[in-house]
């Protein structure tokens, strides 16, 4: 059975976004149960758990939003594009599901201490700065912006993404001790992924190289 | 009649712990405690029930009671047995538990040399006196910011020292761990310049605090926890308190530590706890007690200054750390 665009949009769309919530979902329900001091899924160190549960989420949404574009072009269909923008602002919403577990349930809203960590952990910094960066990216993810950006600007702006990737990927292989595995195999994946956009990068900067030769 | 001399490390509860946290704190750990029984139990059902300090029938020890007690609630034993930082046999907290039944405990030997009136390859039965068996309830504070108390079984290290005989000149006493891939599945891989090696000044060694566990909630020490014998020296940081020794070595000069040459930018040599000393990955000044919500204040030496500040006296202890 092949599915139509339009169908991918009907059926499969609301499925893939009620899966999507299921992380946060048993997240936040193993919060309760944690609040109401009954056995929940967090382990030992809850705080903890929290954060790398959201983070991970949220690098592994970022690569899947990053993986949509080659796969479409690598089977020459359009309809991965459909859930781009849908799973983009889904890693956005894991991003804000980390940020709250770091500021709520880790550091209980201790202002000062929260702003020495931003400053002086570099890992933590980079967090930061890739969460600002993300902003604008998830601000304008409505058709609306689409609209009103024009396609060209609003295609520019959102290849921030390619700075952002690397961050995120830097703020999670600083955060481990020592030399880790699991923050290289998310790297080897943004690399491959990035390499993908290799040709078209280097076109874009003999161009721009030409023009200002010109 | 039990006589209960309060030291100075005994801080009253009270004073440690903001205390709307601390009225929450004994309901709080009632909840994780049944959460761990309910991971425990899920996780040995996934298992079979190889799972964690249930790997070998663990003897109960003869121990006598010391006044080594900060009179704060022990930390579960379950947490203590499952949360383990032990990269030996995987980086994740749980990877120990999971793996440590690979490690076979006995017999056990440990080489002795370097500078020593008596070096020898020591059966663990000869290094440790397992008739003079004492109980010491430590805090244990973890550089990455969260804590402990645990109830240890063992020896003091100045008595291993003494039995081996320290030599004039002596200035450091170095550590090893075992690093056998086929017992310790983590040191296939790089994660540290395996074996794991680690080290104290003669003077921090002959300390009373220094001790050598070989136990743990009046049981053997289970595999992951360091099994059969590890080092304890409560005011530093957990990393310096090196698990299932294989190597005991003395001498003049300062010995390599394994964090220290993974990232000499972050770790030194001494590592008290310093609550003023920052880490480049965590602020020191606070600590989560593993089982409370929110997090304690740090103490200097995690709270053990007056037995040990005088090792440091008139040093930089930031350029010292």
């Amino acid at each position: 059975m092949r599915l139509s665009a339009a169908q991918v949009r009907r059926y499969v769309k609301p499925l893939v976004f009620l899966l999507l919530l299921l992380p946060a979902a048993w997240l936040a329900y193993n919060w309760y149960l944690a609040f109401e001091f009954k056995p929940n899924g967090l382990g030992f160190n809850p705080q903890e758990t929290s954060n790398r549960f959201t983070g991970d989420w949220a690098m592994r949404l970022l690569l899947i939003t990053l993986a949509l574009t080659p796969i479409s072009k690598i089977f020459k269909s359009p309809k991965p594009i459909l859930f781009r923008r849908m799973i983009g602002n889904f890693a956005f919403f894991y991003v804000c599901l980390h940020l709250t577990s770091y500021v709520w349930l880790d550091m209980l809203f201790d202002w000062p201490e929260l702003w020495k960590d931003v400053l002086k952990r570099l890992y933590i910094t980079i967090g930061m700065a890739s969460f600002l960066l993300l902003l604008p990216l998830a601000v304008t993810s409505t058709k609306g912006w689409i609209k009103r950006m024009g396609a060209k600007a609003w295609r520019r702006l959102h290849s921030a993404i390619y700075v952002i990737g690397p961050l995120v990927i830097l703020h999670f292989i600083m955060m481990r001790k020592g030399f880790q595995l699991e923050p290289l195999i998310y790297g080897a994946i943004l690399v491959v992924l990035l390499g993908f956009r290799g040709p078209r990068l280097f076109k874009y900067l003999s161009k721009r190289i030409q023009t200002a030769r010109a | 009649m039990l006589i209960k001399n309060k030291k100075s490390w005994a801080v009253p509860e009270n004073e440690v712990t903001p205390s709307g946290l601390y009225l929450n704190r004994r309901k709080f750990i009632a909840g994780t405690a049944g959460a761990i029984v309910g991971a425990s139990a899920l996780a040995g059902g996934l298992q079979g029930g190889a799972y964690g300090a249930t790997d070998r029938d663990l003897l109960d020890l003869d121990y006598s009671k010391t006044g080594f007690d900060p009179g704060e609630a022990l930390t579960a034993e379950a947490a203590i047995t499952n949360y383990n930082n032990f990269y030996e046999y995987g980086t994740s907290k749980d990877d120990p538990a999971a793996n440590a039944w690979r490690l076979e405990p006995k017999p056990w030997s440990v080489k002795v040399d370097g500078m020593v009136d008596k070096p020898a390859t020591y059966a663990f039965e000869d290094l440790v006196d397992m008739k003079a068996l004492e109980e010491r309830i430590y805090r244990l504070r973890c550089v990455e910011a969260w804590s402990m108390v645990v109830p240890w079984i063992g020896v003091p290290l100045s008595a291993i020292l003494n039995k081996i005989g320290v030599q004039s000149g002596v200035r450091y006493v170095a550590f090893e761990t075992l690093a056998d891939p086929r017992q310790m599945p983590g040191v296939r891989r790089k994660v540290l310049d395996w074996p794991y090696v680690e080290g104290l000044t003669v003077a921090e060694a002959m300390n009373p605090l220094a001790f050598i566990a070989v136990g743990l909630y009046g049981k053997e020490i289970p595999n992951q926890n360091g099994a059969p014998l590890r080092l304890v020296v409560p005011w530093k940081y957990g990393y310096k308190s090196i698990k299932s020794i294989v190597r005991i070595r003395l001498t003049d000069r300062e010995p390599p530590t394994s964090w220290k040459k993974s990232a000499p930018r972050e770790y030194g040599f001494y590592s008290n706890v310093n609550p003023l000393v920052d880490h480049p990955r965590w602020s020191q000044s606070r600590e989560r007690r593993i089982g409370e919500f929110g997090r304690r204040k740090t103490l200097m030496f995690n709270g053990y200054g007056d037995e040990v500040a005088h090792l440091y006296a008139g040093m930089d202890l930031q350029a010292n750390h």
